[in-house]
């Protein structure tokens, strides 16, 4: 199935397109009013698109000073080349262990190596805490969101969930007594956790430390009450100095809700007396994408998730629709990276209205590189027969005026005395579907105009 | 100064009236602009379907169309995007930099080049301001939400300007109308309902004519009103101005005082 097709089944229910649109947007207005109030925030913009180019011109050299540093603070690193090498290294270290179930806060990375099936397979019982992912494991679905991985399910659906998953009343949808319920039910979790796994927000090269942005706490429940903690992360999360943290966290939580900052900002540099802590550096693509001049500065995104709840797109077709880890206009432009053909609808998924490049941080050009997928996606013959032999005839036609100017005519009489019920055919014609054609005139501009230089 | 005219395909066929009301309304302005016959299309269609090589000899059939002319003009924000940024994809020789500056989105002519701000005339009814994309975000000419909360823009006060008309207050300024070229048709249900979603803004806010720069977002909103029988009338802001000068509140050549001499 192709993003359309996925669209077009999220949009048939009107009323719930409607509910998501308006409960996104909510969270674009918060982001705005945060923004406004901050006379820096578009030199905060430029500063952390900078930092971020800076970064992954010398990527190499962080990495290494990085993973010397980390090693200094008695932190074990290991390197990753794909998801299957991330999955078995982290089944190795819980089996060393001697562990059969861990706690694992947000984590993007190992949803995008779908480490939760894998550990699962082999017999690992991986609890996620961030309460909208433990919504969504439950449900057996992926995130739709990076940040509000449950924002397609209404309170009504949770109460449900949860009735079934962890026995609360039927009927029950009080956000309050969901929430407590999540809580007494995590916190066994937690108690019991012998590993836990968090993802990274950011990684200081200078320090060897990684930074863990929460509202729930849950990572800091989770390391603090495990033996072994495995810090897993993409190459591209890495910034050079603790002073340069200052401006990502300031952009990052005003982009993704409204908030001046989360409520938790976690520090990790070293294991505790007695305790393992690993890290897990993963590229899986991103050298590949980083070698790409008019797509690499889709890694300086820090996942903030503005560029979907701006999405005018996203916002109505809900982030199944994009079949990727990664939804949204970022998702578009970094899925085809990974598999071109299956992703191959997401470049088009977009108006090119530029919305998200507007909001996003760091300054990606997301919609400039949406454009630009699509022309690779033409050249590699990845175009539906029909789009492209369409677009052919059609270029050929624009650059012949002679041949235009008898087609617009061909096509402007056609539509005047053809029977409405065959030019709007929705069969034939989708733009007929919910819309009327244009009423076609009996006269082109250019007729008129010939008619006034006579004249 | 040599203006030549361009009035994009769709424009050509299927609104000629948006194409006679920027032509009148110019040369209400003292400018009588030129329209080369040869003239069909920017490429666009083709560019954002990802097919761009193939529009290539239709980028080399604009340039050679307009290189003579000192200004190109169009009443449409989105092909004069395109024009100015996409048309890095052809050799660059002299006329091909000198068409891309010189085209100029209407509006956007009449405010940076000739310097009018204001414009007389008289349309007393509510009107609702549809900003398009490429000509906002793209080409600048109006404030965006993402960066701030004043709304303002260069069509916004022109508009305000005429006697007797007010400006819906939306709630949603500058959202999309999920036009998006050839999205409309391969993305049709996410497209309807965003073009049903802005319709629906302006009608609950009181918009009778609903209006922008870009007949091309107003085609697809225009199905739609059409469609539901909507109480409104759509109208290119050209049509608005040409129009309200019909019945001047003031001479014109008060109110433009640059434009002279710009000329």
């Amino acid at each position: 199935m192709s993003h359309p097709q996925r669209a077009a089944a999220f949009t048939s229910d009107a009323e719930r397109t409607t509910w998501h649109d308006e409960t996104l947007w909510f969270v674009r207005q918060k982001r705005d009013k945060a923004v406004y109030g901050i006379p820096e925030f578009q030199q905060l913009r430029q500063l952390a698109s900078d930092i971020k180019e800076h970064t992954l011109s010398r990527l190499d050299e962080y990495l290494e000073q990085f993973e010397q540093n980390a090693r200094a603070n008695g932190v074990t690193v290991h390197w990753a080349a794909d998801a299957e090498e991330h999955n078995r290294i982290v089944l190795d270290l819980i089996r060393k262990a001697g562990a059969t179930s861990l706690v694992k806060s947000k984590s993007m990375l190992t949803e995008e190596c779908h480490l939760n099936p894998y550990l699962v397979k082999n017999g690992i019982a991986v609890v996620d805490t961030d309460l909208g992912e433990r919504i969504v494991q439950l449900r057996e679905e992926a995130p739709s969101h990076l940040v509000l991985p449950a924002i397609h399910l209404k309170k009504e659906d949770v109460g449900e969930t949860f009735h079934l998953h962890l026995g609360t009343p039927k009927g029950e949808k009080d956000p309050q007594a969901l929430t407590e319920a999540a809580r007494l039910h995590l916190r066994e979790k937690f108690l019991i956790g012998e590993v836990a796994i968090t993802g990274v927000n950011f990684a200081v090269a200078e320090t060897g430390a990684v930074v863990v942005c929460t509202n729930e706490g849950n990572a800091d429940l989770g390391v603090n009450l495990a033996r072994v903690h495995i810090a897993c992360m993409g190459m591209e999360k890495l910034i050079p100095r603790t002073a340069d943290l200052g401006v990502f966290t300031r952009l990052l939580a005003r982009s993704a809700t409204g908030q001046p900052v989360t409520t938790y900002t976690s520090h990790f540099a070293r294991p505790a007396e007695g305790r393992e802590m690993h890290i897990v550096i993963v590229d899986n693509g991103r050298t590949r994408q980083l070698g790409r001049p008019d797509f690499r500065a889709s890694l300086k995104c820090i996942r903030c998730g503005a560029c979907m709840n701006t999405c005018p797109v996203y916002r109505r077709s809900g982030g199944h629709s994009y079949d990727f880890t990664v939804p949204g206009p970022i998702g578009a432009i970094l899925s085809p990276n990974i598999d071109m053909r299956q992703h191959s609808s997401l470049p088009f998924a977009s108006t090119l209205c530029g919305s998200c490049t507007d909001v996003c941080p760091v300054k990606i050009d997301i919609h400039a590189q949406l454009y630009k997928w699509r022309q690779i996606i033409a050249q590699e013959g990845e175009l539906p027969a029909a789009k492209k032999l369409g677009m052919k005839l059609l270029s050929s036609v624009l650059a012949r005026p002679g041949i235009y100017r008898f087609g617009g005519k061909v096509a402007r009489e056609g539509l005047r005395f053809l029977p409405h019920g065959l030019t709007h055919a929705a069969a034939f014609n989708p733009w007929a579907k919910a819309r009327e054609l244009p009423e076609p005139p009996k006269q082109s501009f250019r007729d008129w105009y010939a008619q006034q230089v006579v004249k | 100064m040599k203006v030549g005219l361009f009035i994009p395909c769709y424009i050509d066929q299927f609104y000629p009236q948006v194409g006679i009301a920027t032509y009148q309304l110019l040369e209400k302005l003292g400018v009588k602009a030129d329209f080369p016959r040869q003239q069909t299309c920017c490429g666009q269609p083709m560019a954002n379907t990802g097919c761009e090589q193939d529009a290539k000899p239709v980028y080399r059939h604009f340039v050679d169309t307009f290189a003579g002319y000192d200004y190109v003009v169009a009443p449409s924000g989105s092909c004069v995007y395109h024009v100015r940024k996409h048309y890095d994809v052809v050799e660059q020789t002299g006329a091909v930099q000198h068409v891309r500056q010189a085209t100029y989105d209407l509006f956007d002519f009449i405010t940076s080049v000739m310097g009018v701000t204001e414009l007389p005339g008289r349309f007393p009814h509510q009107v609702g301001l549809h900003l398009s994309c490429h000509g906002q975000r793209g080409l600048h000419q109006a404030n965006e939400s993402e960066m701030t909360p004043v709304r303002e823009g260069q069509l916004s006060r022109l508009l305000r300007s005429v006697d007797g008309l007010t400006l819906t207050e939306l709630n949603r300024n500058d959202e999309c109308c999920g036009f998006g070229g050839t999205f409309c048709i391969t993305e049709e249900a996410v497209s309807a309902r965003m073009g049903q979603d802005r319709v629906q803004d302006h009608v609950l806010n009181g918009t009778e004519v609903l209006t922008g720069g870009d007949m091309s977002c107003l085609m697809h909103l225009e199905g739609i009103v059409r469609r539901r029988q909507l109480p409104l009338r759509v109208m290119h802001a050209a049509e608005i101005f040409n129009a309200a000068l019909q019945q001047p509140s003031k001479p014109v050549s008060t109110y433009v005082p640059g434009a002279v001499a710009a000329l």
